[in-house]
């Protein structure tokens, strides 16, 4: 599913977010990345959707080398992953509907599976009822929600989310993680980077934790392991 | 990766040149002054370029159509009687390559005058008692090239006050054309660079605006193509609309100045371009320069400002 093969990331000012980093993530599981602000967690995350590449080493994703993956070719790529942030980045004018919508749209799906797949995953994120509402109407919770619908409507094998709680009280961010088991449950790989605590603690899945742009510790059911 | 390779293969599908043609449109209306500036500055360059063009083709028309002109005035000395003037046209008609050789009174010179000028010409009439006119002969070569070789041979002969032939008078206005054709195009060149950075400026602000939406069909997938698409076509509606103005203007102003210029040339060879074909292709021009010049302001925008 993801294999990183000795990954370097040295950004032109000299800063080296990742420096030497070896993994593998395979298909279906559900990984926490945890480390404090600034450990290289975003420029890891950032390599497998290759919003950056990496200055050394070999990145496969669903069977691609990424890493020679030409600019051309990045679009459709990304048609087979879902990235959440944690600002949402919903588009202000369109509603909650249309905001899904628009991840098909731009890829130019039929508006018939556009309508039956939206219907669906806003099913899927209980926000079936708020179809006609725009953003700025929504708690964050449910914002944060209509983004993972929007990430996954393309049904992709892979969901990204970089600490998709961050602005979300805990009542919230259980919603949203009871809606990531769900897709996880269905076959689906999530990356998570994650400040957390409670909820890596609480739902126990397998966590990568990033210091100085290397994995210290790496393990299957593991604790946050920080002090927040 | 072969099914992702049919899939940017896919044709452009009809929705999704609607969906571009709207996304245009709703800029074009949002940037509100900024696009009438572009506009303006296309439409004041394109104005420019089609009133120089129209000058300067017709110019160079005249200066052709004068430069085929195969006839030699020699205008003789106004003291020389009747025998001199029979033997001067007895030398002229002796010159090799000479077809014909036509007397004209300083009378028929004064009338022709009189006549070129129109209603205008009534003033001349006051000449008519000390007609300051010489007499001429109007000398036909049987080829244009040999103009200039027998206008020389007359200017040496007895009695010869002047030789006035079409060649060495275009040499003048061609002349005059280059220098105009330079000036026309220093500042033509100039007006180009401003519609294009200011149409890239409106495009600019176009891709800042939608910057989350672009932010986002990237992560969802959407081709750069598909990204790009609205902008170019933001800039070729600003380079359309900016030649519809100049276009119109010179069908017009052309249409007039000829119909005013036509009559007093009338009767010479000299005649202004038609109105049809050349105001169409001139308007074609416009057109073409228009888009061209709002392609290049958008790409110039699109790959500085969006990195797909």
């Amino acid at each position: 599913m993801i294999v990183m093969e000795n990954v370097y990331k040295k950004y032109p000012n000299g800063v080296v977010a990742v420096n030497g980093i070896d993994v593998e993530i395979e298909q279906g599981e559900f990984v926490y990345v945890v480390g404090q602000s600034g450990a290289g967690k975003s420029t890891f995350i950032k390599m497998m959707y290759r919003e950056e590449k990496p200055t050394e080493g070999k990145i496969i994703v669903n069977g691609v080398d990424i890493t020679k993956l030409k600019n051309s070719k990045v679009p459709l790529f990304r048609r087979n992953i879902g990235v959440v942030f944690q600002d949402f980045k919903l588009l202000p004018k369109l509603t909650v509907y249309e905001n899904v919508a628009f991840a098909l749209e731009v890829i130019e799906e039929s508006p018939r599976i556009i309508k039956k797949r939206v219907m669906s995953v806003l099913d899927l994120v209980n926000l079936k009822h708020k179809a006609r509402m725009f953003p700025t109407e929504l708690s964050g919770g449910e914002q944060q929600r209509v983004s993972i619908a929007r990430a996954i409507v393309n049904s992709p094998s892979l969901v990204i989310a970089d600490e998709p709680t961050g602005n979300l009280d805990p009542e919230n961010s259980w919603e949203i993680m009871r809606v990531f088991e769900e897709i996880n449950a269905r076959g689906t790989t999530i990356v998570m980077a994650t400040h957390n605590k409670e909820i890596v603690n609480e739902i126990k899945h397998r966590v990568i934790a990033i210091e100085g742009g290397t994995i210290v510790r790496d393990e299957q059911r593991g604790e946050y392991g920080y002090e927040v | 990766m072969s099914e992702m390779n049919n899939e940017v293969n896919t044709v452009m599908k009809y929705r999704t040149v609607g969906r571009h043609a709207r996304e245009s449109f709703k800029s074009i209306f949002r940037n509100g002054w900024m696009t009438v500036a572009s506009v303006g500055a296309v439409t004041v360059t394109l104005l420019l370029v089609g009133v120089f063009y129209a000058i300067l083709m017709n110019l160079n028309s005249v200066a052709t159509s004068i430069e085929k002109d195969v006839s030699i005035k020699v205008l003789v000395e106004t003291t020389a009687d009747e025998n001199q003037q029979k033997a001067l046209e007895q030398q002229i008609k002796d010159l090799d390559g000479v077809e014909s050789v036509t007397y004209s009174s300083k009378e028929d010179e004064l009338n022709a005058l009189i006549e070129s000028f129109g209603e205008d010409g009534e003033v001349l009439k006051l000449y008519e008692q000390d007609n300051p006119l010489n007499d001429a002969f109007i000398v036909k070569a049987s080829k244009p090239e040999s103009t200039g070789k027998i206008a020389a041979a007359i200017q040496k002969f007895e009695h010869v006050f002047d030789v006035n032939y079409g060649q060495a008078q275009t040499e003048k206005l061609f002349d005059v054309i280059k220098v105009a054709r330079t000036i026309g195009i220093v500042l033509i060149l100039g007006l180009l660079f401003t519609a294009i950075f200011l149409i890239s400026n409106t495009i600019k602000i176009t891709i800042n605006a939608r910057s989350e939406e672009i932010e986002i069909m990237r992560l969802v997938g959407a081709t750069n193509g598909f990204i790009r698409w609205p902008f170019f076509l933001e800039g070729l509606w600003l380079g359309v609309f900016g030649s519809i103005i100049p276009i119109s203007i010179i069908a017009i102003l052309y249409k007039n100045v000829s119909n005013f210029i036509e009559p007093h040339i009338g009767n010479t060879f000299i005649q202004l371009l038609d109105f049809s074909p050349f105001v169409y292709q001139l308007s074609g021009l416009l057109l073409l320069m228009g888009c061209v010049i709002g392609v290049i302001g958008s790409l110039m925008s699109v790959r500085k400002f969006l990195k797909v």
